[in-house]
């Protein structure tokens, strides 16, 4: 076990240094950098200036010089400063990560109280009306875009309501809660339940074709029995390495979620720092991104030694 | 005539068929049988020969879709099966008529401990505490040999071997103590050290516990052990019934006599090993085209005209040997 | 017993589908939503292919007097803010919506089945080096890399198709990776290989084609993704430039103002996006049933 932790705490770390690098020199491979951007916008261009610029910034170095300065940075807890505010890169990231990850969290909630149950049912009755409108509702989960979905949302309240819910961080109301948080969770959590639900039914069919469930049958058991004490433990494991992944994932429904509804969250953050080229921000926001998601991922297999008693993580 | 009090199990024209996309599959035909208390019965034939269907047939087990229960019924000690509700079977099943499967490596649930898996099956029919049901699961592991029981209870299948595995499978489908169970080939998957001890193992119980015992095999040698009583199926039919002895003695079908002759014989000292097995030429025919008359003929170095014109009735050939051959006759003489 | 109508049974199971077409007409209709999806996926392509046709004005031609009109008979989905033709942006979206699915996944897709067959053949430290790389691959969301990449490419339709492409590669490498490793343990690559036969030929001849089946049901399950990334990059306007008309880029932030005052402009380029990526997605499923049995439920 331990052998097998140290195993997997290095390719983690391996992983991420490999993200760090490809992100690094993918971001600077394109010409033209901020100081362009922000001279291009000024409307002057004064050599002397921008070249002062670029060595304030340190943009002027090689490129492997500033990759290094960074990363020790990053080891140090430093992560620079945003070009666009000039603000340090922590302050700015940080106080976003909570609204994210309270999204993220309802998102997931929804998803798995409505994705497995259903997908239970949908494999339960396999063939049957409901099966098919439970599939025909998920596939279409799976196909209407997050950012349309929140937008017809808006156009709905517009409709109902003649205005636009209005983001507050600190809701002080149950019903400003619920528009603040629930409706955007929702929104993003669809898919994600859509994806839950697909894989939960397709996971306790292939479990109801298995000889320990007629085993089960031929105990006498019934089909409530059948199905949710004896498949659905089994069923259960690859349902929760989707939602352990899809935790991660569910970044790509925040970002356009978050700029649907003017939220301030790291999601929508980083698509502004990406069309600022505001460097620091983007390249610290994507490690974010990537330490979350591999520690999902590491985090879903010690789920599965615990929910599963033959694995045993030896090697 | 045995008395009829003392059957456990009458199965009287069971047809089972099976709806695929390349036609009806009559997996079952027509078959009857009886069981008695305490007896054991075999089933023998190819694989594809109806055998496990008829064991799931039983159980009410076949997979629907694609196979149905068409025809005939199933009296066990006395009821008919096939006119329950899903839920009076429910209360039969692992109670009355248990089943030992081929598999012992994916019939127990992966995920729940052995001892969970017997408390469940004494508890769906007993009226007991899940520590009297707990108490019986591990007399039940002890019962089959199963050293250290308490310990193994709480132990999940993948940390037994094949053949405690099994062991575990006929705790299980004993516990309950049933009139009829059913074993569809429980010795095929195992070692075969492992086999002898599993079947002596389930001869023993069924005798301790006066349980009639339906014993599915492809294996003769199996038979000549255990059973009383055989039956030779054949496509989907019963082909031969006869007693053990009577079996063994006179073959009067060509198919019986092809699958006694395929068994190599241990050459006596001095004598030359038989230069080639003998072996039944052919394979089974699709059971969606059966041939109009016998469907063995194809096969059937004694087959006539006739043969694949009628399909030949089962005839009493004395004391309850039963045959269905045109040549049945002549079957002693030709090997 | 209930009385068995054999017939209607054996109908049910397709026994009298025999011969191509019956058997085509069965498959349609035992895979209604897949037929559904076949039928989307059609008229998706010939809308992409006649759409100068089809469309009743040019979709980049501007119309200051007509800003912002609602639906009527003159135009069926109503105008922009620059008075283009909503209905005729639609109807040529299609063009670019299909070039980057087909586009991304075509190419996603053999760079993935290159990679994945040489890792799979070539054990070793190059089979290592891939599987780091996939890793790496792996760990970002696909939109956020397909985000960054478009960035740092700069928007326009190849670079966005470059982009989408690149993160679905780790995807197809792993599959086809995965099933070269259990093909090259299959008894007719070992025959192969003992009478003789190149590793390059057994790779093409025998491993490819046996992993085609779940190769083409990954694709079409990627086919709709890649519209919706499109989509996604394109709204959050680092995909398709304007003018050009493509669906998500209509639908740009700028759409949650037109939510108050002209919701055509949100109702009908979402309706684009979702019905073909729904027919991408109803395909996609009864294809998977058909090609992978394994799977089939």
């Amino acid at each position: 076990m331990f052998a097998y932790l140290v195993r997997r705490l290095f390719l983690m770390l391996v992983t991420l240094f490999g993200i760090s690098v490809v992100i690094f020199f993918l971001l600077r491979i394109v010409p033209g950098n901020i100081v362009d951007i922000l001279f291009a916008a000024a409307g002057y261009v004064d050599p002397a200036d921008k070249v002062d610029l670029e060595k304030q910034l340190g943009i002027d170095q090689p490129l492997v010089v500033q990759y290094l300065h960074w990363i020790g940075g990053l080891l140090r807890g430093d992560l620079g400063y945003s070009y666009v505010s000039e603000k340090p890169a922590l302050q700015e990231i940080l106080p976003r990560i909570p609204i994210t990850a309270r999204l993220a969290g309802l998102a997931l909630l929804f998803s798995a109280s409505i994705g497995i149950p259903l997908g239970v049912i949908s494999a339960v009755k396999q063939g049957s009306r409901i099966d098919y409108a439970l599939r025909v509702l998920s596939l279409s989960g799976l196909s209407l875009p997050s950012f349309w979905l929140g937008l017809l949302v808006l156009t709905a309240s517009v409709a109902m309501f003649g205005q636009m819910p209005i983001f507050n961080p600190n809701p002080q109301s149950f019903a400003e809660a619920f528009a603040t948080y629930c409706i955007p969770a929702m929104v993003v959590g669809f898919r994600s339940s859509a994806l839950t639900m697909r894989i939960t039914r397709s996971s306790m069919l292939e479990v109801l074709r298995q000889d320990y469930i007629r085993t089960a049958r031929a105990k006498g058991a019934s089909d409530a029995a059948v199905n949710y004490h004896h498949a659905l433990k089994n069923a259960i494991l690859p349902v929760i390495t989707v939602i352990g992944i899809e935790a991660a994932f569910l970044i790509g429904g925040l970002i356009v979620t978050e700029t649907v509804f003017n939220i301030p969250g790291v999601a929508r953050f980083l698509v502004e720092a990406i069309r600022w080229r505001d460097y620091p921000i983007v390249q610290n926001l994507v490690m974010f991104i990537a330490v979350v998601v591999v520690f999902a991922n590491f985090t879903v297999d010690m789920l599965y030694a615990v929910f599963d008693p033959r694995i045993r993580y030896t090697d | 005539m045995a008395d009829s009090s003392d059957l456990v199990l009458e199965v009287k024209n069971l047809k089972t068929v099976f709806f695929t996309n390349s036609g009806l599959f009559k997996a079952v035909d027509d078959l009857s049988f009886t069981v008695k208390r305490g007896e054991t019965l075999a089933i023998v034939g190819e694989s594809g020969c109806g055998k496990s269907v008829t064991a799931l047939s039983l159980m009410r087990l076949v997979p629907d879709p694609p196979g149905r229960i068409v025809g005939g019924s199933v009296s066990l000690e006395a009821t008919d099966l096939l006119a329950l509700s899903e839920a009076e079977m429910r209360k039969v099943r692992g109670n009355r008529i248990s089943m030992i499967f081929q598999e012992p490596m994916t019939s127990l649930n992966p995920v729940i401990r052995i001892g969970d898996q017997i408390v469940e099956a004494v508890r769906l029919h007993r009226n007991l505490s899940s520590k009297q049901a707990r108490d019986i699961a591990v007399e039940m592991l002890r019962l089959v040999r199963i050293p250290e029981p308490a310990r193994r209870a709480r132990e999940y299948p993948h940390q037994l071997s094949g053949g405690m595995r099994q062991r575990a499978m006929i705790a299980m489908a004993l516990a309950c103590r049933p009139a009829l169970l059913i074993a569809d080939e429980p010795t095929t998957a195992l070692d075969v050290t492992i086999q002898a001890q599993i079947l002596a193992l389930i001869l023993d119980l069924q005798k301790e516990l006066g349980t009639g015992l339906v014993l599915i095999t492809h294996d003769l040698g199996v038979v000549a052990q255990t059973a009383q009583r055989v039956i030779v199926m054949y496509a989907g039919r019963k082909v031969e019934e006869a007693s053990v002895e009577a079996l063994f003695a006179a073959p009067k079908h060509p198919y019986t006599r092809g699958l006694m002759a395929s068994i190599p014989a241990v050459p006596a000292p001095g004598v030359a090993a038989q230069e080639r097995l003998n072996e039944i030429p052919g394979t089974v025919p699709s059971l969606v085209r059966l041939p109009a008359g016998c469907a063995f003929a194809p096969r059937c170095k004694l087959a006539i005209k006739r043969c694949e014109a009628e399909y030949p009735p089962l005839i009493d050939w004395g004391g309850g040997h039963l045959a269905a051959c045109w040549r049945a006759a002549d079957v002693a003489e030709v090997a | 017993m209930a009385a068995i109508d054999f017939e209607v049974e054996l109908k049910r199971a397709g026994a009298h589908a025999t011969g191509g077409w019956r058997r085509v007409l069965f498959l349609a209709q035992r895979h209604v939503l897949g037929a559904a999806g076949l039928t989307i996926m059609t008229v998706f392509v010939l809308t992409a292919i006649f759409a100068d046709f089809i469309a009743r004005y040019d979709p980049l031609s501007v119309d200051a007097a007509h800003a912002l009109a609602r639906p009527s008979w003159a135009h069926w989905m109503g105008t922009d803010s620059f008075g283009r033709d909503v209905f005729s942006r639609i109807i040529h979206g299609a063009r670019i919506s299909l070039a980057v699915g087909i586009g991304s996944t075509a190419l996603g897709g053999t760079i993935g089945v290159i990679v994945g067959l040489t890792s799979g053949y070539l054990s070793g430290w190059v089979d290592l080096m891939f599987q780091r790389v996939s890793d790496i691959l792996q760990a970002l969301p696909l939109l956020v890399l397909a985000l960054i990449m478009t960035a740092a490419l700069g928007p326009s339709l190849p670079n966005v198709i470059l982009a989408i492409a690149i993160p679905l590669i780790p995807t197809v490498s792993r599959v086809t990776r995965a099933n070269t490793l259990a093909l090259r343990e299959q008894p007719f690559v070992e025959a192969a290989k003992s009478i003789g036969m190149s590793e390059i030929r057994i790779a093409l001849r025998h491993v490819l084609p046996n992993t085609l089946a779940p190769l083409i049901v990954l694709a079409t399950a990627q086919l709709g993704s890649t519209i919706l990334t499109e989509a996604s990059l394109s709204f959050l306007g680092l995909g398709i430039p304007e003018p050009y008309p493509s669906w998500g880029r209509m639908l740009s932030e700028s759409a949650a103002e037109y939510v108050r005052t002209a919701p055509w402009l949100v109702i009908f380029p979402g309706i684009a996006i979702s019905l073909a990526v729904f027919g991408a997605n109803l395909f996609g499923d009864a294809l998977r049933d058909i090609l992978d049995p394994r799977q089939r439920g």
